[in-house]
């Protein structure tokens, strides 16, 4: 089964530059298990160290962010195009006040 | 050094002012690889909020895969300040996701003038470059 996974620039350092790599699983924690396995160290920046997602990236399946399909658990099936961009945010405020405010 | 249009210099200005005291956040597309900011895409503050930006994660998907389809990238992604200067926080230096681009702050503290600074941001490490501001080549 395979799933296509567009690849932001910053990490494409984990994927020998490749900007689309295909990976498997049938549930968002199994394709990044897979990922990782190929592509050693890309699950880092994208789960946390309690195993949640991280609040730096969004990450999409098809044109659905996978916080509203269930995050880590969220279902994929083959043809599924899985895009993975860095958030975009910040401003004045401190940062720990503002990672509170994002809630992720 | 950014090299940019004043009109998207005035364009962005005009957004930051707009939404004074909000902070105002949004993106200038270029083909990759030219460094030449052309396209301005005001983008909408999902927080909402005098001291925090974020871009809404659908938008964000929307524009960076229009992008995508016409051979660009995010040459400057701006944000405003609005009561403090136009340096990155820690905050900024901390959520900067993207190594190639250049980093606008607009401080709109001051009534009657803007502070416009720009600065790369690459795995924590800010720093400085000037700002080139040149006269008419594209539409804002």
């Amino acid at each position: 089964m395979a799933i296509e996974v567009r690849v932001p620039t910053i990490l494409r350092s984990y994927t020998g530059g490749a900007k689309i790599v295909e990976g498997a699983g049938d549930t968002l924690i199994e394709l990044i298990d897979d990922l990782d396995a190929k592509h050693n160290g890309l699950k880092s920046r994208l789960i946390t160290a309690e195993g949640g997602l991280h609040r730096f990236v969004n990450i999409y399946v098809n044109d659905e962010d996978v916080r509203f399909l269930g995050a880590l658990d969220a279902k994929l099936k083959d043809g599924d195009s899985i895009t993975i961009l860095p958030a975009v945010a910040g401003g004045a405020l401190g940062f720990a006040a503002a990672a509170a405010l994002m809630g992720k | 050094m950014l090299t940019i249009d004043r009109a998207i210099i005035d364009a962005i200005v005009a957004h930051a002012r707009r939404d004074h005291p909000d902070e105002a956040c949004g993106v200038v597309a270029g083909a990759i690889g030219s460094d030449v900011p052309r396209r301005h895409i005001p983008m909408d503050n999902a927080a909402r909020s005098m001291t925090f930006y974020e871009f809404d994660s659908m938008e964000h998907l929307r524009v960076w895969r229009e992008m995508d389809d016409l051979d660009e990238e995010p040459v400057v992604i701006y944000h405003s300040h609005t009561a403090t200067e136009a340096y990155p926080s820690r905050t900024d230096i901390s959520f900067a996701g993207e190594p190639n681009a250049h980093y606008l702050l607009v401080s709109t503290r001051e009534p009657d003038s803007e502070e416009i600074r720009s600065f790369r941001i690459v795995d924590g490490v800010v720093t400085e470059e000037e700002v080139n501001i040149v006269d008419a080549t594209v539409k804002a």
